[in-house]
């Protein structure tokens, strides 16, 4: 069992994410940055499944009430069990009343709690991820507060593991987030779009799980704003009148009507969601075919990311 | 027919470019279709007025064999493919100003009497083009063209949820409370979101709707059994 002593501003439970449930208006959930959300589950010998704790911008206060283990990944939350200084990206062991404490980010916007065996939360339509707005999974559709308590499913015995130095992200470097271009890209003037891929974008503060809100070099339609609206895929760059990009995110609306210039490559996501207010970041245009390709990659930088700790 | 790329991981296609029912009706039966024959990689999709998101594995299929697969079945894709429609009765109670508090602003907007504008929206039936927005949220067609009317000048920022709205031709009900610009001529108790339930969306893309007038008190009680759980939702 773990104890909330402090819940931090925002933290949620989160799996994979709920499938087949936006034909309904609800969107999948999930982690903003799956890419550490899989390796926090990896270092404590979960499967990629496994619910764990997304934190914003700071973490929680917690007491474990039985032996285990955890790990940290994502923003760089100073980590602390009883005080003493912790290591992120790697499996640390628990015992009974242990306090563990994750402080304010350094860098990033968001962290991952793994815990072995993962948190057991009620399914709720096939997942265990928090949707705020809709009210639903995690515990009690809502964010974590002081006094929750939340059971962790059995697991064995957990190896040491931590993540190679090289597969850590530096969150503080301006990131090039590759997008394929559509589905509306026709609705942009040549000018819109060379804005786009030209120029830097800052991400705003209003930005939350449902999308993030960027302000740049203005992206300039070519005839109107509004389509009919249709379904918007995760990291869909939607461009209301204002000409200002919006990137839409793991709880965003299922359907919408404003045009869509671009689409963030999924692999990409993680660098988006992890740009805090006031930095900002690039666009880079890549053919689907390659969009693929880094997919590809992603997935073998994340089986070669975990190595077990030679003692 | 166009396949627009939405991404590595979905593809739009786009049936046609007017908010129509019969092409509303070729994307749900597309949908049906593909979801029928477990196309490969398929994970899932997402209709809307006249084109179905279709979210794929890229790990399992690539992008042109993926949209050569649907190309085919889009010939298939009428309304013979697709099952009977369900019609749902939702109560609705217009004649309360606490709840259908556009009602006199519309009647006097359209120059016609309360009276003649529930009875007109009342006497409808209406189709469930798709749901989105905000959870179980319905974009429905079916309107009297008598009654359509432009949306409201200003939105408004809060609309409780149950509250059924006309603006254009459509007809909505919300679902959540949320902002919108729907004159809102009376309210279901009928809940089309509710996150403690098993199955929390209570409408689906394809649904039938039609109204059924209320008093406040029969509102009142339905809301009250709902709130028991012992509402059962009219649905054949």
């Amino acid at each position: 069992m773990i104890r909330i002593l402090d819940a931090g501003p925002q933290t949620t439970v989160q799996d994979l994410g709920r499938t087949g449930q936006m034909r309904y208006g609800i969107p999948p959930s999930g982690p903003v940055d799956r890419f550490a959300f899989v390796l926090t589950n990896r270092l404590v010998g979960n499967p990629d499944t496994a619910a764990a704790l997304e934190c914003t911008l700071m973490g929680p206060r917690f007491e474990v009430t039985a032996a285990g283990a955890f790990a940290v990944t994502g923003a760089d939350m100073p980590v602390t069990v009883n005080g003493q200084a912790a290591a992120g990206w790697s499996t640390i062991a628990l015992k009974a009343g242990d306090v563990v404490k994750l402080g304010p980010a350094r860098t990033g916007v968001r962290s991952y709690i793994g815990f072995a065996g993962g948190l057991d939360v009620p399914l709720v339509l096939g997942s265990r991820s928090t949707y705020l707005r809709g009210r639903i999974g995690g515990l009690q559709g809502r964010a974590l507060r002081k006094g929750d308590e939340l059971a962790v499913l059995a697991s064995g015995a957990v190896p040491p593991r931590r993540v190679v130095r090289d597969a850590i992200p530096d969150y503080t470097v301006e990131p090039t987030v590759r997008a394929v271009l559509g589905p509306q890209a026709d609705r942009f003037t040549d000018h819109g779009l060379r804005a786009l891929f030209g120029g830097r974008y800052e991400v705003l503060p209003q930005s939350d799980r449902m999308g993030s809100r960027l302000r740049g070099p203005r992206i300039e339609h070519a005839r109107g704003h509004d389509i009919i609206s249709d379904g918007i895929a995760l990291g869909s760059i939607q461009v209301p009148g204002d000409g200002q990009p919006i990137v839409l995110l793991v709880d965003r609306q299922s359907t919408g009507g404003y045009t869509k210039v671009a689409t963030i490559c999924s692999s990409d996501i993680w660098r988006v969601g992890q740009a805090r207010p006031g930095q900002s970041l690039r666009f880079q245009a890549i053919p689907v075919d390659e969009a693929h390709r880094l997919l590809r990659e992603s997935d073998r930088a994340l089986e070669a990311a975990v190595r077990e700790e030679s003692a | 027919m166009r396949f627009l790329p939405a991404g590595d991981l979905a593809v739009c296609v786009e049936l046609g470019e007017a908010i129509s029912v019969e092409v509303n009706t070729r994307v749900r039966a597309l949908e049906f279709l593909i979801q029928q024959k477990g196309l490969t990689g398929v994970v899932e999709t997402v209709p809307a007025y006249s084109s179905l998101l279709v979210y794929y594995d890229p790990r399992a299929i690539g992008y042109e064999p993926l949209c050569a697969g649907i190309a085919e079945l889009v010939p298939q894709a009428t309304t013979a493919v697709l099952p009977p429609p369900r019609v749902v009765e939702l109560p609705c109670c217009y004649d309360d100003s606490e709840l259908g508090f556009d009602l006199v602003g519309a009647a006097k907007r359209l120059e016609l009497s309360t009276d003649d504008v529930v009875r007109l929206h009342a006497g409808a039936e209406y189709l469930v083009y798709f749901i989105g927005f905000t959870p179980g949220l319905p974009y429905m067609t079916g309107m009297p063209e008598r009654i359509t009317i432009p949306r409201l000048d200003t939105p408004r920022t809060k609309t409780p949820p149950g509250s059924v709205g006309i603006g254009g031709i459509q007809c909505c009900i919300y679902s959540v409370e949320s902002p919108g610009g729907f004159w809102i001529l009376g309210r279901t108790p009928v809940p089309l979101y509710d996150p403690s339930a098993s199955e929390p969306t209570l409408l689906r893309p394809g649904d039938r709707v039609r109204f059924r007038r209320i008093d406040r008190s029969e509102y009142d009680s339905i809301g009250a059994a709902v709130a028991a759980r012992s509402y059962q939702p009219v649905i054949s």
